[in-house]
């Protein structure tokens, strides 16, 4: 299908494209056509830093249980990171 | 030997407002005069896909020409662009209502035109199709591909860019429309093309449909795994002989 549906997600963090690194503040995430990935339908994510204007994106286009995977590995990165190096650390860089 | 040959470029053309942008335009050398389509690419944009797809229409004898719908969201690669336009959800129909009028005039403008002009669209493109037979003057045959959101079930869906459902504007539609869709497909799903169909056959417009098994979404696409060698074929089939029955030159303008 073609739909318009993107869930935005604030962030705080880099990401490194084209044109080196970069500050971002959005995930623009969807699921739909992929424009090169080898699917029907991909996951999209597209970080950008849409207080300047979003105009560059670092992107990504995942099979729906590669995405799946990904969430779970994102999560048991942060749960054992967090162990090692304690939740602060992050709050910290953030506030 | 019979000369055969192409020209394929990107083209300036006035779209919406006025507004210049640039498309794809693919167009027979030698004889003529040529019928002309309007190709409108599909929701992922201006891709490779949509440019093969315009030069195979100009293979079988139409000068065709591909808006780039997302030009005003540029500059940028097509995905790039079409990532943006995403994101702020979407184009407008009438901006895009302009654009199709503007690649129709362009084409009726050129030395070689017999003067017909038909529609094609696919996926987004395909209801942008719908959308076009039913909003525009000077369409003499309009081509729905596996247009989904014709018909709209939740009302959450239309906004001030997609203000209406096509679906509501059928009476209005003066081209035959031709419409291919996979059975398989979500988005028109079975239910939503039948009852497109039924609105059609109600209104006594002039129509045509085919319906693929083993097909979903996308099944001309030979780059995704939704491709269907057999269905495609066929579906081609008809696109041609749909666009060369009512786009054909008339016969005085083929004698003088």
């Amino acid at each position: 299908m073609c739909s318009y549906i993107v869930e935005k997600a604030k962030l705080l963090g880099s990401a490194k494209g084209p044109n080196g690194w970069m500050r971002i503040d959005t995930a623009n995430v969807y699921y739909d056509h992929p424009f090169h990935a080898p699917l029907d339908h991909a996951l999209g994510i597209d970080f950008i830093n849409e207080a300047e204007g979003g105009r560059e994106r670092v992107a990504v286009e995942l099979s729906a249980q590669s995405a799946r995977d990904l969430v779970e590995k994102i999560l048991a990165a942060l749960a054992s990171g967090e162990i090692e190096h304690g939740k602060t650390a992050h709050h910290a860089a953030v506030d | 030997m019979t000369y055969e040959g192409m020209l394929a470029e990107t083209v300036a053309f006035r779209g919406h407002n006025g507004d210049v942008g640039e498309a794809y335009y693919a167009r027979p050398l030698g004889g003529g005069p040529w019928p002309g389509v309007v190709l409108i690419h599909h929701m992922p944009g201006w891709d490779e896909w949509i440019k093969e797809a315009t030069r195979k229409l100009a293979y079988h004898g139409f000068a065709t020409i591909a808006p780039h719908l997302y030009f005003r969201d540029g500059p940028g690669s097509p995905d790039d662009v079409g990532a943006r336009v995403r994101a702020a959800g979407g184009v407008a129909d009438a901006q895009v209502m302009g654009d199709v009028a503007g690649g129709m005039e362009f084409l009726r403008a050129q030395p070689y035109a017999n003067g017909k002009v038909g529609v094609i669209g696919f996926c987004s493109g395909g209801r942008h199709t719908y959308l076009a037979a039913c909003s525009l003057e000077g369409i003499d045959a309009a081509v729905d591909c596996w247009g989904g959101n014709v018909i709209v079930d939740d009302p959450k869906q239309l906004n001030a860019k997609r203000p209406v459902a096509p679906i509501d504007l059928t009476e209005k539609i003066r081209s035959p429309l031709l419409g291919l869709f996979g059975n398989d497909d979500e988005n028109p799903n079975r239910d939503q093309v039948n009852r497109t169909e039924a609105v059609l056959k109600k209104l006594g417009k002039n129509y045509e449909f085919h319906r693929y098994d083993g097909a979903g979404h996308a099944f001309f696409n030979a780059s995704r795994p939704a491709y269907r060698a057999e269905q495609a074929l066929d579906g081609w089939t008809k696109v041609f002989g749909f666009f060369h029955k009512h786009l054909a030159t008339p016969a005085a303008a083929r004698a003088a």
